[in-house]
């Protein structure tokens, strides 16, 4: 009955990027104010999602090489554990745009790609849900979802640098690099993003376990 | 720990001399009462992730 030290580690280094990311002194802009202190938060959702769905995307891979029916469920798994991040993610940047953008959502490249990106996902459950053979249903998902990451990618990381974004870092804007030249929100940014990744990555763990114990007590 | 973050702060306000001057929340930081928030949330975050290591041993068990 012991936790894995990545859970822990997990644990501590959100709780370090909470009280840090409260307290450190943080550079001083216009309409962001104390606001900037959401990228320890709401950045690191994305992050943490945009690793579950790869982690998702690896083991559809796997599946395909290998038919083993558990790398499939992993892949289901981790892809709907980051679509409750993405989520928050999307809760979360809402909240931060009616403050500081004056609108819950505005016509930003990156808001619509996150919106296109989850409604991808979206239906890569509908797929799984709409194929009665257990087979056909693992090849053709795992297929799709190896689009659907691509399409992500697309949608967030490329699409929203072509043109001009609110989102720092992409069009003409700066990235949070310029911002941060006493380098003290890097040291809370990090780490913040490591912890949510390894959380995200528990979670998923935790339902997947749950899931083989399902299967096993229905063939029991 | 509270002068630590003081004199930490106070480093930074010196240093700080191309910021623009932005109102931010700096008196409430220094009047203490910032900490009352930051004890909130991590009570709140240490409690979820309480919950979190009681049903990952729950599911050990189960798995045993």
């Amino acid at each position: 009955m012991k936790i894995k030290w990545w859970k822990i580690l997990g644990i501590l280094l959100v709780l370090y990027s909470i009280i840090a990311g409260l307290l450190m002194p943080v550079p001083k802009l216009n309409i962001l104010n104390e606001t900037i202190r959401n990228l320890y938060f709401h950045v690191t959702m994305w992050f943490s999602m945009i690793f579950l769905m790869l982690m998702s995307l690896i083991q559809s891979i796997r599946y395909l090489s290998s038919f083993d029916k558990l790398r499939d469920l992993k892949a289901e798994t981790l892809a709907s554990t980051g679509i409750f991040i993405a989520t928050l993610g999307l809760t979360t940047g809402m909240i931060w745009a009616q403050f500081t953008w004056g609108t819950f959502w505005v016509n930003d490249p990156k808001l619509n790609g996150a919106a296109v990106t989850m409604l991808i996902y979206l239906a890569y459950f509908i797929l799984r849900n709409s194929i009665e053979n257990e087979d056909s249903r693992a090849r053709v998902s795992a297929i799709y979802n190896i689009l659907a990451f691509v399409m992500m990618i697309v949608f967030i990381g490329i699409l929203p640098r072509m043109t001009d974004s609110l989102h720092p870092g992409n069009g003409g804007n700066p990235g949070f690099g310029n911002y941060d030249l006493d380098s003290n929100m890097r040291m809370v940014f990090y780490p913040a993003v490591i912890g949510w990744i390894l959380i995200g990555s528990w979670i998923a763990q935790l339902s997947y376990r749950i899931k083989v114990l399902e299967i096993n007590k229905e063939n029991k | 720990m509270k002068l630590l973050i003081t004199l930490l702060f106070s480093l930074f306000c010196s240093t700080l001399t191309m910021a623009q001057n932005e109102e931010m929340a700096d008196v409430m930081r220094s009047n203490g009462k910032i900490y009352v928030v930051v004890a909130v949330i991590a009570t709140i975050f240490v409690g979820l992730m309480i919950f979190l290591i009681r049903m990952d041993k729950k599911v050990q068990k189960l798995e045993e």
